[in-house]
């Protein structure tokens, strides 16, 4: 028991000045040995891309640790430099605190994926295929009652119901287009609090058979048993309302970006050149996810393999 | 008249009731009249706030640091380095004995340099295999607790093993065996400065309510600009949950300590500090382990929540199993935290309860018999582990570690029965859910929402005056024009009305059952085991079930709400009813009653304090659960507090509507706590 004691004392100091004073490494221009910290979220392409990034990091010889993290908060924490990147920036449901958080500075743009997104309310296809809604995937069919009388839920009002992310994806988008489109005489917004909330609407929905019309995008895992998004009217610079327009358009095809702490560039500069050169295509962001989520394999394994298939595509973004 | 009504509560109420449907009818709803809403007058304040952090956090007293990694120096504030430094000693502790169960490289790596491990590749310390830290585990509980608490920790250390959740689970203990002692020895001391100074007493009790009420998401972000992301961030939101109840039993069992018993302390000549330890903390001992005990179980709870900020382990595997509505597998994780939560709990009871044996006169083989047999174990362990890594081929081996996705699963049998339940009682379900939120939920929340402030204040501050007099009306009415001034008094009032319905619902439940169970020692037992589970069970799992047969409705954030709120209720009860003495079941058995008499007349009236205590913490726990009825999908408080994650005034907004969310319980904290005190006075209790 002394023992102990007297280790985990001296080792209480010995973390006090490790921190405060940051024992200095070596001095050259090569790639710093400290850890690139990568965030782990709770969907499947995420952790797999995490760990396939962080498997091309190992391979050029970094030290790499994995931190869970929520999705909104991550920003704030890479500004900190708690945590080094982030490699799924989605436009519209993260857009909004990674800017907040570039704005105060300490978060860079690391480029972007080549896979593009699209976020947008939608239908899973067999809602279409059942004719809940005649005329989708045009977004004029839903002013027709024999639509939206399908999509009313008990809290409703008599109104068909849209089933949008939480408020923290992007605030009052939704009821606002809805207004502006004169959808609100027979729509109404529901917040849902989480994706798992979204997803398990998507499940009991089709269990009943009844419509739903849930936010949702893609690539997803929802992309596999087919899901149909609404097309509204075109999305043009500066038609949200936030940007001075009307508010009657849809979701633009949105980006995936890649975000890092300001330093990491300077402490880990061959890094820094391969995560920048990192672009990912929407097949390749599907495979990752159909990997954990249709065969079922454990993500670091779901990583691995997906390097050892792969190798010609990253390898070429470490030179 | 007057007369009359200053003797007659009854009457009093009756009064309040009329003037208060008399407002709600007739004051108008405008937006600019005063009475139906106030302005918000404080809508500056998180902006006021979050400046103020950023200020101290970013900009106040800046001192140079040297980066070695980009060769420069860098004006870091002194703030910062302060609590990153203390982040870093918590770390550190939490990756030791992390690495202890797991293997690693940071231990070695806080002696030496990232470079020199680099270069090193030798310099890992490897995982102790499954089998050496379940057989010592095994035998600290043989120790402490003989064969009973020794065959329960081998069947739980086993499961988690066989289910292949070793490694989150020691990641999630590794936190927890920080998290837990930093917060019983916290809360002991603070509850002992507290019993010796009443002024502190004073100032403490609103603040622990406030931190126990506030939701956590609300300090999530304020905890991750000061200390950062990771294992320590997690303890350290976790610390700011568990510690407030035991503070509170501390404080409670130490003023329980009859004054003789410090007296004869005195008399044979304890100093102050031989008091303290060696008198009072001992005879406080009931009611200090069940701050223990509650400790141990908030520290549980906040495992997936802490997950949010970095903490590893469980907690993120059933986010991840959740997202991909896993329920199986989510369930199976969630029994790993009740079983990790379990054993702690019943290895510090035992710990407490065990005697020391100042005579013994024991032969070295005998003082060191448990010591030689765990090396025996760890050896044997160690010899299984290198013969498993010959057996198995597959590139894991089953007597070292069982990695997470090659052990047995139960998911398809748990799948099936969601299923099964869905296919039985959807219908059943549905029809029930339309009625409650069409018949019940709407009409109630429109009443809430149609309630002018006035109305709302000479309710809540007339209670106030009627249980407490002017001083609480006063507090009650401060409370409340906070909540009123800032912009979401809206908010507050579905939050409010979600609130009230399941207090209602929960604390009808929960005296019921907990009456029923205190019946018999047995099933007040097993009912009070009930609790401890429940407690800790993730509420997260039964969210997926319950919105796949309620939908994203108030019904779902009820159920989530009611399932959490009960436990208190049902516990308090328990523990009230069973301290009614013996002497008076007795009498009140000689005087003819029946059961039910007795219960009614004499057991219910002797036991109201404790129950009333119930119903605070029920309010408390339902207040705590606002969060995650938001992740289901709400538009209160909760929901905002989800969205200040993404806010630019997120840290200000955060804290101001946790705060909203904490001054609900407190008023109704007020209001309960004056009563129950009046209750215990009047029954002599106190």
């Amino acid at each position: 028991m002394n023992v102990f004691k007297s280790t985990s004392v001296k080792a209480l100091l010995g973390a006090c000045c490790l921190s405060l004073a940051a024992v200095s490494g070596s001095v050259s221009a090569k790639d710093s040995t400290k850890p690139i910290v990568i965030p782990i979220h709770n969907w499947s392409s995420q952790i797999v891309m995490a760990h396939v990034i962080g498997g091309i990091f190992e391979s050029m010889g970094s030290n790499v640790e994995f931190v869970p993290a929520d999705t909104q908060a991550v920003y704030e924490s890479i500004r900190n430099g708690d945590v080094t990147i982030s490699h799924e920036v989605w436009q519209s449901t993260f857009g909004k605190s990674f800017y907040n958080a570039m704005a105060k500075g300490g978060v860079i743009d690391a480029g972007t994926h080549e896979a593009t997104t699209l976020e947008e309310m939608g239908v899973p296809t067999w809602v279409i295929e059942k004719n809940l809604c005649p005329g989708l995937p045009n977004w004029e069919a839903l002013k027709e009652e024999a639509c939206y009388k399908n999509f009313t839920t008990a809290d409703s009002g008599g109104k068909g119901r849209w089933l949008e992310g939480p408020q923290s994806w992007h605030g009052e988008m939704m009821p606002i287009r809805l207004k502006a489109l004169g959808l609100d005489k027979n729509w109404t917004v529901k917040f849902a609090g989480s994706a798992d909330a979204l997803w398990t609407e998507l499940a009991s929905a089709k269990k009943e058979g009844r419509g739903t019309m849930v936010f949702n995008w893609t690539p997803n895992f929802t992309d596999a048993e087919g899901y149909t998004f609404i097309k509204f009217p075109e999305y043009t610079d500066g038609c949200r309302k936030e940007d001075g327009g009307d508010g009657k358009c849809g979701s633009p095809l949105g980006w995936l970006k890649k975000a890092a702490n300001y330093k990491f560039p300077k402490t880990h500069p061959a890094a820094y050149t391969a995560f920048s050169k990192v672009s990912f295509t929407t097949k390749q962001v599907g495979e990752m996810a159909a990997l954990v989520d249709i065969e079922k394999m454990d993500h670091k394994d779901a990583a691995k393999k997906w390097l050892a298939d792969n190798e010609k595509t990253w390898k070429a973004w470490t030179k | 008249m007057l007369v009359v009504l200053k003797q007659r509560k009854s009457l009093q109420c009756l009064l309040l009731l009329v003037i208060f449907m008399l407002l709600y009818r007739f004051v108008p709803q405008s937006e600019t009249n005063w009475l139906w809403r106030l302005p918000s007058l404080l809508k500056e304040l998180p902006i006021i706030i979050n400046d103020a952090v950023n200020y101290l956090m970013f900009e106040w007293l800046p001192i140079d640091v040297y980066d070695p990694d980009i060769e420069e120096y860098e004006q870091k504030p002194l703030f910062g380095q302060i609590t990153r430094g203390f982040s870093g000693a918590i770390l550190f502790m939490i990756e030791l004995i992390r690495e202890i169960l797991l293997g690693g490289v940071k231990t070695i790596v806080a002696f030496t340099s990232w470079d020199w491990v680099s270069e090193n590749e030798w310099a890992r310390w490897p995982a102790l295999p499954w089998t050496v830290i379940t057989g010592g585990m095994v035998i600290l509980g043989y120790v402490l607790g003989r064969a009973k608490l020794a065959l329960f920790i081998l069947c739980a250390f086993t499961y988690i093993a066989v289910f292949g959740q070793w490694e989150p689970s020691m990641k999630t203990l590794s936190f927890v065996l920080i998290a837990a002692p930093i917060a019983i020895l916290l809360g002991l001391w603070l509850g002992v400065w507290a019993y010796k100074s009443k002024t502190v007493e004073t100032i403490m009790n609103p603040l622990l309510n406030v931190a126990q009420i506030m939701p956590h998401f609300a300090y999530l972000i304020p905890v991750m600009v000061f200390f950062g992301i990771g294992d320590h961030a997690g303890a350290i939101a976790t610390v700011i949950f568990a510690t407030p109840p035991m503070v509170r039993l501390t404080v409670l069992g130490l003023k329980k300590v009859p004054p003789e018993v410090a007296e004869a302390g005195l008399m044979t000549g304890c100093t102050d500090r031989q008091l303290l330890y060696r008198v009072l903390i001992p005879s406080a001992r009931r009611d200090i382990l069940i701050g223990v005990n509650q400790v141990i179980m908030q520290c549980l709870a906040m495992v997936v929540i802490a997950s949010l900020i970095g903490a590893k382990g469980l907690g993120n595997d059933l986010l991840i199993a959740l997202n991909q509505l896993r329920i199986g597998k989510a369930l199976e994780i969630g029994v790993c935290i009740v079983l990790i939560a379990l054993v702690l709990d019943r290895l510090s009871l035992a710990w407490a309860n065990k005697q020391t044996d100042y005579f013994a006169d024991l032969s070295f083989k005998q003082k060191h018999k448990y010591s030689l047999m765990f090396l025996v174990v760890f050896v044997v362990g160690i010899i299984l582990a290198v013969l498993g890594s010959f057996i198995f081929k597959e590139g894991f081996n089953y007597l070292y570690l069982i990695p997470q996705n090659k052990g047995i699963t139960t998911e398809a049998f748990w799948q099936w029965g969601v299923d099964w339940i869905w296919e039985t009682f959807f219908y059943s379900f549905k029809a029930f859910n339309v009625w409650f939120i069409v018949d019940v939920l709407v009409p109630i929340k429109t009443a809430f929402l149609g309630m002018p402030v006035i109305a709302t204040f000479t309710l809540m501050m007339g209670i106030g005056f009627i249980v407490g007099g002017i001083r609480s009306a006063l507090i009650v009415g401060g409370f409340l024009l906070f909540i009123a001034l800032t912009e979401w008094w809206d908010r507050a009032l579905i939050t409010s009305y979600l609130i009230v319905i399941a207090v209602l619902i929960s604390g009808t439940i929960g005296i019921t059952v907990g009456t029923l169970a205190a019946q018999h020692p047995v099933s007040s037992r097993f009912m009070l085991t009930m609790c401890d589970t429940f407690q800790t069970f993730p509420s997260f799992i039964y969210l997926i079930p319950v919105m796949m047969l309620f939908g994203v409705t108030d019904t779902s954030v009820l159920i989530a709400i009611v399932v959490y709120a009960t436990i208190p209720a049902a516990r308090y009860t328990i523990e009230g009813l069973r301290s009614v003495p013996q002497e008076l079941h007795d009498a009140a058995a000689m005087s003819g009653t029946n059961r039910f008499q007795k219960w009614l007349s004499v057991e219910l009236p002797l036991s109201f304090p404790h129950m009333a205590l119930g119903i605070n913490q029920t309010v408390v726990f339902a207040l705590s659960m606002v969060i995650i009825g938001a992740l289901i999908g709400t538009d209160d408080l909760g929901q905002l507090i989800l969205k200040s994650l993404s806010d630019k005034a997120g840290v200000g907004n955060g804290l101001v509507l946790g705060l909203c969310v904490a001054f609900i319980g407190l008023a109704f904290d007020q209001i309960l706590r004056t009563w129950a005190d009046q209750r215990k006075h009047a029954l002599g209790l106190s």
